[in-house]
């Protein structure tokens, strides 16, 4: 078992003190992403005004570190454009934290991911009202 | 912060009265016991009246204890050389799925230099059955090795069975009995074991020393040469403080057997009552009866192990998980899968072993922590309130 998280007080406070930690009853779009191989999985919800993330929570059946990456990444992309939020990746997850064990690393990648795919579930969902908004008014989509 | 310490099938503390024991031995009585002048005498007296007493603790003469460095070098040796000195009569190995690494490994290295090997399954108490074992046999069937009782379930194995068994074939019979010394008797005899692994850090005494008991007579051969230490049968100089408090160690947990393990066990069902009534979808692996007592084996449905543990360290307990995110594997506990139970549940495993510092208060304080760590994890799954809502349907 490795020690490094246990040392590390920003992941430990992360854990016990998860930010933005739940789900969005209504959100605008989901996401989810797991590690079969280890059987962790994180569930994005967000919530998007015009091209802004108003809101993100999530939900995590994972080991500390999953627990600690997915509320680091809520805090870093939290009130960013949908753009801006897409460039935060797993390098600036793992800075925030100041460092993962290396066995860890992975667990990095899953909130980002979740999260592509809550955008990509949002971007659909958009889609499909505007098409609903379009016929409605009897113009061509 | 308060300190529980739940995890003695991993290691002890050294009992006070083993250390004091021990310490003449590291400052002032350095002689070799091989030496033939006054300084090696003195010390070669006390390793054999420490043998004279590990011996009469496991029901055995002294010349058939021989002192390793601990469970895994006595594992390795016991089935190495029952294997190499009877390779002329046959090749053929019998284990079973849910022994410790240092059995399982030992055979798997021994089958690729060309044994053959049976790994018996377990039942859903990860029990070896003795029929399995009966039918396993084959001519060419030298070595058996079923351990004593499991170090991650506490399940205790019907080893008195299969080691006559293994006696009326002429086939060399190994327990691995590293958890059960200090718990549960361990007699050679009662055991039907021509071969016997012990630890001493498992019971009180430091890590580095160990036994492999070999019976009298046994066809087996060092693997290890040198000098004639341990009549040849494992040479290298003496861990003379070790081998000191390996036998007041043992002396020590002979003489509570009894009292210590009825305390122990009446500890863990408050455990495991406790945890029963106070949080749902909670299982307890192991047999019901034929268990260690000092050790509860829980699988909590919905709860990430290693997440688990992190929760109880912040609050000072010290416990280990099946997870696979605990070890460096990236598989969960191979005794809990081969049990049959489920990779996810393997992964939210918790192993509370007790010993002789723990208490009531400790047991208490433990059910107090437990539950709102548990509601915090469940809550943040993303599976438990599907499950739940599931199983309302259901």
């Amino acid at each position: 078992m490795e020690t490094g998280i246990h040392d590390n007080e920003i992941l430990i406070d992360h854990f016990m003190n998860s930010r933005n930690l739940g789900k969005i009853e209504d959100a605008d779009g989901i996401g989810m992403a797991g590690d079969p191989s280890c059987g962790d999985y994180v569930k994005v919800y967000i919530k998007v005004d015009k091209v802004h993330l108003t809101d993100i929570k999530y939900e995590v059946f994972g080991c500390p570190s999953a627990v600690a990456t997915a509320s680091v990444f809520s805090e870093l992309v939290k009130g960013k454009s949908i753009v801006e939020a897409q460039l935060i990746d797993n390098h600036d997850i793992v800075e925030a934290l100041h460092g993962l064990p290396e066995q860890k690393l992975h667990c990095s990648c899953m909130a980002v991911e979740a999260f592509d795919k809550a955008v990509i579930d949002w971007v659909m969902k958009s889609i499909a009202n505007s098409k609903e908004e379009f016929e409605s008014l009897g113009l061509p989509f | 912060m308060k300190k529980v310490y739940f995890d003695h099938s991993a290691t002890t503390p050294v009992h006070p009265i083993v250390a004091e024991e021990i310490i003449p031995y590291i400052t002032g009585k350095f002689g070799n016991p091989s030496s033939v002048h006054f300084l090696g005498r003195e010390v070669r007296k006390a390793v054999e009246a420490a043998r004279e007493k590990i011996a009469q603790g496991i029901g055995a003469k002294p010349e058939e204890i021989v002192f390793t460095s601990g469970g895994t070098e006595s594992d390795n040796m016991a089935i190495k050389g029952a294997a190499y000195a009877n390779c002329r009569k046959g090749n053929h190995i019998i284990t079973s799925a849910v022994e410790h690494h240092a059995v399982l490994d030992t055979c798997e290295a021994l089958k690729e230099e060309g044994f053959t090997l049976t790994v018996l399954p377990v039942d859903k108490y990860g029990m070896v059955s003795l029929a399995a074992v009966a039918e396993a046999i084959k001519e060419q069937t030298i070595v058996i090795s079923i351990m004593h009782t499991n170090n991650e379930v506490g399940t205790i194995q019907p080893v008195y069975d299969i080691g006559r068994l293994a006696r009326e074939k002429g086939i060399l019979f190994h327990t691995d009995a590293v958890q059960s010394m200090g718990k549960i008797p361990v007699h050679v005899d009662d055991l039907e074991a021509d071969l016997l692994t012990i630890s001493g850090h498992k019971f009180y005494a430091p890590k580095g020393i160990g036994v492999l008991y070999i019976r009298q007579g046994s066809n087996w051969q060092p693997v290890s040469h040198g000098g004639s230490q341990e009549r040849r049968q494992r040479p290298g100089t003496e861990n003379v403080s070790g081998i000191i408090a390996l036998g007041k160690a043992m002396e020590l947990v002979v003489s509570e057997l009894e009292e210590e393990s009825q305390r122990l066990a009446r500890l863990r069902d408050k455990i495991i009552q406790g945890v029963l009534e106070r949080i749902p979808h909670v299982h307890v692996n192991g047999h019901p009866i034929k268990r260690l007592p000092n050790l509860v084996n829980l699988t909590i449905e919905f709860v990430e192990g290693e997440s688990l543990l992190f929760s109880l360290d912040m609050k000072g307990i010290a416990a280990s998980s099946g997870s696979a995110c605990t070890s460096d594997s990236t598989d969960p506990s191979h005794v809990l899968l081969s049990m049959g139970i489920s990779p996810q549940n393997a992964q939210g495993s918790l192993r509370l072993s007790l010993g002789r510092d723990n208490n009531d208060e400790d047991v208490e304080y433990f059910l107090d922590v437990l539950a709102p760590i548990i509601d915090r994890l469940r809550a943040m799954s993303p599976f438990f309130q599907q499950n739940m809502i599931r199983l309302r349907l259901d």
